[in-house]
């Protein structure tokens, strides 16, 4: 704190006085007659105050750096925007599975068909909203709300939904699976 | 500390260092019932840094473009470590520096600092400030929410109404007939590049004339201090001012934080361009004096269209506004008590059309 | 007698009639069937008032006239002869206006014949008429009453549009309205004995809210549940049937519960007891349970197994309800303070999925299967609430975070102020000219 202290006052005598060893003398070389306040002597006085700058500096200085840099290190969650997202891992999912993942603000269904294939689409059932679930004894996908039915492209095949799920295009690299809206042309 | 002075001729030697700053350690700075006005320059100075900084550190996860904007922006404020910190900072300085910019150009109205021989550092400034109400509208833009998608395409549509360059400079300013990403990308240009190599340059020419025409002080103190000279009082630049400024800039900085934590900038809604306005739309609180204004005026006057004639009558104030201190030739007191009272209408109007202008439905 | 009157009008009218109207008849130009055929039959009833008139504005919506078919296929007459009296004559088979109990056999002339049907649109059904005839209308008008309604009451005449148009009186949004115009009528209904309330009942159900506000097609109106040719309302034992050709999963459950044989007995409709059958109103968790509002009580008393089921899965519902509704609070509050929590109110959709669910399993009226439900359900809304909470941690740690660093600052103003104070009283002593406060 100290250090902290000095260095600041170091740097600014330095670079603004004149006489920059001015102010290291406990008691003015210059001026014999200022013998500081009555009851505090001038080197406590000066020590004090640069004790208080010093940590105060160092304070700011932290509380100003350390956000910064935790800002700097990227973070693990992995953000490849609205239009792609890493839906899962294919150790995840057994052949004739599905699972719920988020894609952007709204949750999406991947499913992994008897045959091995990955497909993706929206999980908000076109009826009321309700998030839909795979079967795995109907193989396709359905919804609990009000029994709509639809199949794995989507398609709704039975039931009150009155729309298709909106399907999305899956890729997988390596072990990830990349989900992605369809572009259009 | 011996070290430090070695340092120090080390750097003169190479770098003529006390030779540059010779001027300035003679500098002063005048000291009366007024002064405090004087620190509103360099606040203005620290929020513009304040904005660069955290600008910058913005620019390494956001991603310009319709369809990644505002979900980069979300995942700033949530994943990025402090993101939330360093966006609703800059979202907040951003206010505070145009209050700051305007309430410096007022009080330089108002201490008649703008005489010769300052005029260019008025017209630096009036330059300077219409170039941050420039970085405010194109940097609100960029998180692309609902709110900013309408308020931006209403102040285009208002700049479209000019007659004859309205509609190309729209189109210009648009990217295009509509806002649409195209607008995004070029406001995001302007916002990250353009804007700020203009500032830099003009703040580094408005900061030159300042050192070297120094601090005015207003025309009855001066006239005082020529009687009077004992009466003069001032303190020196170096480094008894700038300390000053300095507790003026940790004090801007306390306040950032404390808006930032407790306040943070929200997120919005994305934006959808083909959901209709939602009602109500305004413009942010530094543009709603002019956006009030236009809405009060009457939609045909004289024959001639009302907006039209809101727009371009606010041109022909900006203007004038600029040649200010060309108007001080003779009758100088006069004139000065004309621009006073103008000036104490405009800032009155200012502030009441903002108020009218969030309160009105 | 009229119909001289109307001859010899005619006959002064249409040479001078024919000579300002003709060009402008060409000129219009509605449907391209009528360019090509002369029409006589148009050209004066165009210009003659109601009873009598049907303008080529109107007639051009007219699918039959679209698809080239004129007014003689159904009046018969001869549409080439300008002369009212030949034209309008028994010589060239024109029947007038159709008597009402010979409507629904003249339309299936056409509609019941498959072969010709099949020349303009195959895919149509031609079992109308015999449909009809076993409807409530049908059997009426077959025993004399012509108050009953035939195929032009519904389908409407000479502007016929077909179903999906939405503009038809029979298109699925404007089914209802058309029903009304004699079903809500109470002095046209007076003699039949039968409430005339249904329109006024269905107007506030949710099956016309899904169809007229939100416009999906798919939603019930009159026709659905009572047929359109065969109408004729569902007897008590099948009415459940009607329902569960969409509501299938609480058809099923309550025909496995203790109330599917116990309605039998009593001769009740399943379905429409509680649920009414015109004035379907959405239904909320205070019809079921103890309460006042409750339907349970009408029938269940304190003490018997019933009454015990119902307290038993109302309690169940309003659980998870309420666990729902405390993690949405806090999640609102911590959103409201700043924090990002979009992630748990997405999640949080699918504990109101659950009490959604939750809500059909109440037909089966067994609490222990409801209990899965509700789980499921309880565990996402504890987890959410959870989120919430710790959203309002993180937002108090910044508050924390933010009272150090305002402390740090204030330790720098003070030293700073301290420090200007001591550079200043040096600067007096050394330079008395520079004078500082």
């Amino acid at each position: 704190m100290v250090a902290g202290g000095r260095t600041f006052t170091g740097i600014a005598s330095a670079l603004f006085l004149r006489n920059p060893n001015s102010m290291e003398a406990g008691v003015s070389t210059l001026n014999p007659g200022t013998l500081g306040k009555p009851g505090v002597t001038p080197v406590r006085r000066r020590k004090f105050i640069e004790t208080l700058l010093g940590s105060g500096f160092l304070a700011t200085s932290i509380a100003f750096l350390y956000p910064v840099l935790r800002y700097l290190v990227p973070p693990r969650a992995l953000d490849l925007g609205n239009d792609s997202v890493v839906a899962g891992r294919t150790t995840d999912l057994k052949p004739n599975s599905g699972k719920i993942f988020r894609f952007g603000n709204r949750p999406g269904i991947l499913v992994r068909t008897a045959s091995g294939e990955f497909r993706a689409m929206s999980a908000t059932c076109t009826h009321l909203s309700c998030t839909v679930q795979y079967r795995d004894d109907l193989q396709h996908i359905w919804c609990a709300c009000h029994n709509g039915h639809y199949d794995l492209n989507g398609r709704n095949i039975a039931g009150p939904p009155p729309r298709p799920l909106e399907a999305f295009e899956v890729q997988v690299l390596g072990e990830e699976i990349h989900v992605r809206r369809r572009s259009e042309a | 500390m011996a070290m430090f002075s070695s340092l120090r001729n080390w750097v003169d030697e190479r770098f003529g260092w006390n030779e540059l700053i010779a001027p300035l350690r003679k500098k002063t700075v005048p000291r009366h019932k007024l002064s405090y006005w004087y620190f509103l320059g360099g606040i203005t100075l620290f929020l513009f840094i304040i904005q660069v900084l955290t600008g910058i550190l913005l620019l390494l996860y956001y991603r310009p473009g319709a369809t990644e904007a505002f979900e980069s922006v979300q995942y700033i404020m949530t994943q990025v470590q402090f993101g939330w910190l360093v966006r609703s900072i800059h979202s907040w300085s951003a206010n505070l520096m145009i209050f700051t910019a305007f309430a410096h150009m007022f009080s330089v109205l108002f201490l008649k600092a703008y005489r010769k021989p300052r005029e260019l550092t008025w017209l630096t400034g009036m330059v300077l400030l219409f170039l941050v109400l420039g970085f405010g509208f194109s940097g609100y833009l960029l998180p692309w929410n609902t709110l900013a998608f309408f308020a931006t395409k209403v102040g285009t549509e208002i700049t479209g109404q000019v007659p004859l360059v309205g509609k190309p400079l729209m189109v210009f300013l648009r990217g295009g007939e509509d806002v649409t990403g195209a607008t995004l990308t070029r406001f995001f240009g302007f916002h990250v590049a353009v804007l700020p190599g203009l500032a830099t340059l003009l703040i580094g020419v408005h900061l030159l004339l300042v050192q070297r025409f120094g601090i005015s002080v207003p025309p009855r103190l001066q006239a005082e201090w020529m009687a009077k000279p004992a009466n003069q009082r001032e303190m020196k630049f170096f480094p008894n001012f700038l300390l000053r400024e300095l507790m003026a800039w940790y004090v801007a900085l306390g306040v950032l934080g404390a808006l930032a934590a407790i306040i943070p900038w929200d997120l919005g809604v994305k934006a959808d361009p083909f959901v209709s306005a939602p009602a109500g739309i305004k413009p942010e609180w530094y543009f709603l004096f002019m956006f009030q204004t236009l809405k009060l005026i009457p939609s045909k006057v004289a024959g001639i269209d009302g907006e039209v004639l809101g727009i371009l009558g606010f041109g022909v104030i900006a203007l004038l506004w600029l040649l200010i201190p060309f108007f001080e030739r003779d009758h100088a007191s006069r004139t000065r008590q004309w621009i006073t009272g103008i000036a104490v209408f405009a800032l009155a109007y200012i502030t009441g059309m903002t108020i009218y202008g969030h309160f009105a439905p | 007698m009229d119909i001289l009157r109307l001859k010899i009008r005619a006959a002064i009218l249409l040479p001078v009639l024919l000579s300002l109207y003709l060009p402008a008849a060409q000129a219009q130009k509605p449907a391209p069937a009528q360019t090509q055929v002369k029409n006589s039959c148009l050209d004066c009833h165009s210009i003659l008032p109601d009873e009598l008139g049907v303008t080529e504005e109107k007639f051009s919506h007219d699918i039959h006239a679209q698809k080239g078919l004129t007014c003689v296929s159904c009046h018969g007459g001869d549409a080439n002869n300008d002369d009212a009296e030949k034209s309008m004559s028994r010589a060239a088979g024109f029947k007038g206006k159709i008597d009402r109990k010979q409507i629904p056999q003249l339309c299936a002339n056409c509609h019941s014949d498959p072969a010709y049907m099949r020349q303009y649109n195959p895919s149509l059904r031609t079992d109308q008429l015999s449909q009809y005839k076993t409807s409530v209308h049908g059997k009426r008008l077959a025993a004399g009453d012509t108050k009953v309604a035939v195929c032009v009451d519904c389908h409407s005449v000479h502007d016929l549009r077909p179903p999906s148009d939405p503009q038809s009186k029979v298109h699925p949004s404007n089914v209802a309205t058309t029903c009304s115009r004699c079903h809500a009528d109470a002095s046209y209904m007076s003699s039949y004995k039968i409430p005339t309330n249904q329109f006024a009942g269905y107007s506030k159900s949710v099956h016309h809210n899904a169809l007229a506000v939100r416009g999906d097609l798919s939603a019930p109106t009159c026709t659905t549940c009572h047929g359109n040719h065969a109408a004729s309302p569902p007897g008590v034992a099948n009415v459940a049937n009607v329902c569960s050709t969409c509501h299938v999963f609480q058809a099923q459950l309550f025909g496995s519960s203790p109330h599917q044989e116990a309605f039998n007995a009593a001769g009740l409709p399943g379905c429409v007891t509680c649920h009414s059958n015109h004035e379907i109103v959405h239904p909320n968790d205070e019809f079921i349970g103890t309460g006042d509002k409750s339907i349970c009580t009408q029938c269940h008393t304190d003490g018997d197994a019933g009454f015990v089921a119902a307290s038993s899965i109302k309690q169940q519902l309003d659980q998870l309800a309420a666990a729902i509704s405390s993690a949405d609070q806090i999640l609102g509050r911590a959103e409201r303070s700043g924090m990002e929590v979009s992630q748990p109110q997405l999640e949080l959709s699918q504990a109101k999925d659950a009490l959604t669910k939750a809500r059909v399993t109440i037909h089966s009226f067994k609490p222990a299967l409801l209990e899965a439900d509700i789980k499921v359900g309880m565990a996402t809304a504890s987890k959410d609430y959870e989120a919430g909470k710790k959203a309002m941690e993180e937002r108090n740690y910044r508050r924390v975070g933010l009272g150090f660093s305002l402390i740090a600052i204030l330790m720098v103003l003070a030293g700073l102020r301290m420090y200007i104070r001591r550079i200043e009283e040096k600067d007096n002593d050394e330079n008395p000219s520079v004078v500082h406060p």
